[in-house]
């Protein structure tokens, strides 16, 4: 070690008394008091770079841990239901007999499954030209200052709590939907209505940011070629934004399918097949937030609810894949 | 500089976390009740009460259904688990390590929307609509339209009671389930053609018809001598030896002041002014007195 520093001494000295760079005043530095030591040790830099490094890296860490145990244990919990309870999973997702308590020949799911993707496909179906439409004209039509203003308001959506919209739900959709078509009001209607207004928000501002990513040259030389402002939109803006507002549409579904508090307010939960729309059901989430206290960890019927919860596990990672290959063909 | 806050921060959390969770650790006067809807109001009362003369003691009473309070207490994660349902007649509850404290015994009553122009039922109608049999109101003679058939969730105590003595072991017909005594009340007084059950101490108000039972009428005079059938104990349990705040507010819920004072002001009766007893098999029995 001290050899080196005697080198690096050497080469310094060397370089003062040479002085081939005569604009950088070394002698200034007054070259006599250069602390080798100092040199060749980590600066107080490089220690807040370590720092930095591994807080950061820590934080992966952690976040990493946390997916793996909680995937880990939703996985040992809700496949227990088919190795330790002996459940025949094509039982499970093609029965619509659900009352575990009764034993394993009672632990389907098909009615809740079908309801699941019901409201999310109808809310989505209801809430994307709704939610293009907005963004259209907030990115299309309007001034800058209003569409500041209307950005501001879709985001306020998007902050109310989702019981919030259930009680709404529950006080105005739930008598109104009584009063047109009879019934209860409870059912998947009404799932449907609340949803649509909690997906909205979502759908539109992912929308808004796919349209401003349309390049301005693509517009301008659809313009240069005589095209209208709807011409324009419809046969260029639309196309070319087509695959981020697919995107769009996917995480309002991903939003509507993993709602549980608003829907179990209005649906009914009553674990039907539906026959209409109007008809009480129950979705895998609203049947997880109206079950889960009752049972005992370990029992039959809390497992099964485990199941339910991998179930929504392996839907959401699906609408992350078909995200990614949404994405990966819109590149192309 | 930066390091500085940071590590500054750091230590300054650490210490949050442990003085934080120290406190809750050290805190062996709070004592939390969890469970039973139909129990809640009394609960409530009784804990303001409680507060207000022992000076220094926190309870908490939370709801969620028999079924919460039996694996929450189970689980160790509170004081006291409140159930209307006898511990060993629940799956993957260890009764013997749970110690039972009858606190109080509640009517529940059947309940229509007033435009169903019924009042009385027998038994065996009752049952039948809750099997799914009797789909019209016409068939128990009101007037025509199709009956809607709400029910509590699964782990509710009050269903348990309701099957268990209405049912008698026969499925209930698959319906909309509703979380709690409040919400099905709502439901019924709004709806037209909807029919349920609720506990006594809910049933105050007159925007629902109350349903007689072969023309037995739903009232606590009724109940001590099992003249009307629909009644549960309420059930306090703790696990093992409650500690001594515990065993403190056990011994008040249970002393006169409470038994004979502010349960038959909520709503409830007494366990003391029973003539009959019935065990965990719904075996019922005349008490001599």
């Amino acid at each position: 070690m001290s050899e080196k520093n005697d080198d690096l001494k050497k080469v310094v000295n060397q370089a003062l008394a040479e002085q081939k760079v005569p604009h950088v005043k070394l002698d200034k530095m007054k070259p006599s008091t250069v602390d080798i030591d100092k040199l060749t040790k980590p600066s107080k830099e490089t220690h807040q770079e370590y720092w930095g490094k591994g807080l950061t890296f820590l934080a992966i860490v952690l976040i990493i841990l946390l997916v793996v145990s909680i995937i880990g244990f939703v996985g040992e919990h809700g496949l227990a239901t088919f190795f330790s309870d002996h459940v025949n999973i094509i039982h499970f997702l093609t029965s619509t007999d659900w009352d575990p308590t009764q034993g394993k020949n009672h632990v389907g799911a098909l009615a809740m499954i079908v309801t699941s993707f019901l409201v999310t496909l109808i809310s989505a179906l209801i809430a994307a030209p709704f939610a293009i439409a907005v963004a259209l004209f907030m990115t299309e039509y309007s001034s800058k200052r209003s569409a500041k203003f209307l950005q501001s308001v879709t985001e306020l959506l998007v902050g109310i709590p989702s019981v919030v919209y259930g009680f709404l739900g529950l006080t105005i959709i739930v008598p109104a939907i009584r009063n047109i078509f009879g019934g209860t009001g409870f059912g998947i209607l009404a799932a449907t209505l609340v949803l649509f207004v909690m997906v909205l928000p979502t759908i539109t501002s992912l929308t808004v940011d796919a349209l401003k990513a349309v390049p301005t040259e693509l517009k301008n030389s659809s313009a240069a070629l005589g095209a209208t402002r709807w011409q324009t939109i419809y046969h260029v803006i639309l196309r070319a934004s087509t695959p981020r507002i697919l995107t769009a549409i996917i995480f309002g579904m991903a939003r509507a399918f993993g709602e549980a508090l608003a829907v179990q307010m209005v649906i009914g939960n009553a674990v039907l097949m539906p026959y209409n729309l109007v008809s009480p059901s129950a979705t895998l989430t609203s049947q997880l937030t109206s079950q889960m206290g009752n049972t005992v960890m370990g029992t039959l019927p809390n497992n099964a609810l485990w199941s339910l919860a991998l179930l929504l596990l392996l839907m959401s990672l699906l609408f992350n894949f078909l995200v990614h290959l949404i994405g990966k063909k819109g590149k192309k | 500089m930066h390091k500085h806050l940071l590590g500054k921060l750091t230590i300054l959390f650490l210490f949050i976390v442990t003085f934080l969770t120290g406190c809750a650790n050290n805190n062996s006067s709070k004592i939390t009740i969890v469970g039973s809807s139909a129990l809640q109001p009394l609960a409530e009362q009784a804990g303001n009460d409680y507060r207000l003369s022992h000076s220094g003691s926190n309870i908490v009473v939370q709801g969620g259904g028999s079924g919460t309070g039996l694996s929450q207490i189970q689980a160790g994660a509170v004081q006291i688990g409140s159930s209307d349902v006898f511990a060993d007649t629940q799956k993957g509850i260890n009764a013997h390590l749970l110690k039972d404290y009858l606190v109080a015994v509640v009517g529940v009553v059947p309940i229509v929307n007033k435009g169903v122009g019924v009042e009385n039922l027998s038994i065996k109608q009752l049952q039948e609509i809750f099997t799914g049999k009797i789909t019209n109101w016409q068939q128990v003679g009101g007037k025509k339209g199709a009956i809607i058939v709400i029910n509590r969730s699964k782990g509710s105590g009050t269903r348990a009671t309701f099957e268990d003595l209405v049912l008698r072991g026969k499925q209930a017909v698959k319906s909309q389930e509703q979380d709690s005594n409040g919400t099905v009340k709502k439901i019924v007084n709004s709806t037209p053609g909807t029919i349920s059950y609720i506990s006594f101490p809910y049933a105050t108000d007159n925007n629902i018809q109350k349903l007689s039972i072969d023309h037995v009428y739903p009232t606590n005079k009724n109940i001590p001598d099992n003249k009307w059938k629909l009644w549960s104990y309420e059930h306090m349990y703790t696990k093992g030896k409650p500690n001594k705040a515990t065993a403190s507010f056990l011994k008040y819920m249970l002393s006169k002041k409470v038994q004979t004072g502010l349960i038959p002001k909520t709503g409830y009766l007494s366990v003391n002014q029973m003539h009959v007893k019935r065990d965990s098999h719904n075996k019922v029995t005349k008490l001599g007195k």
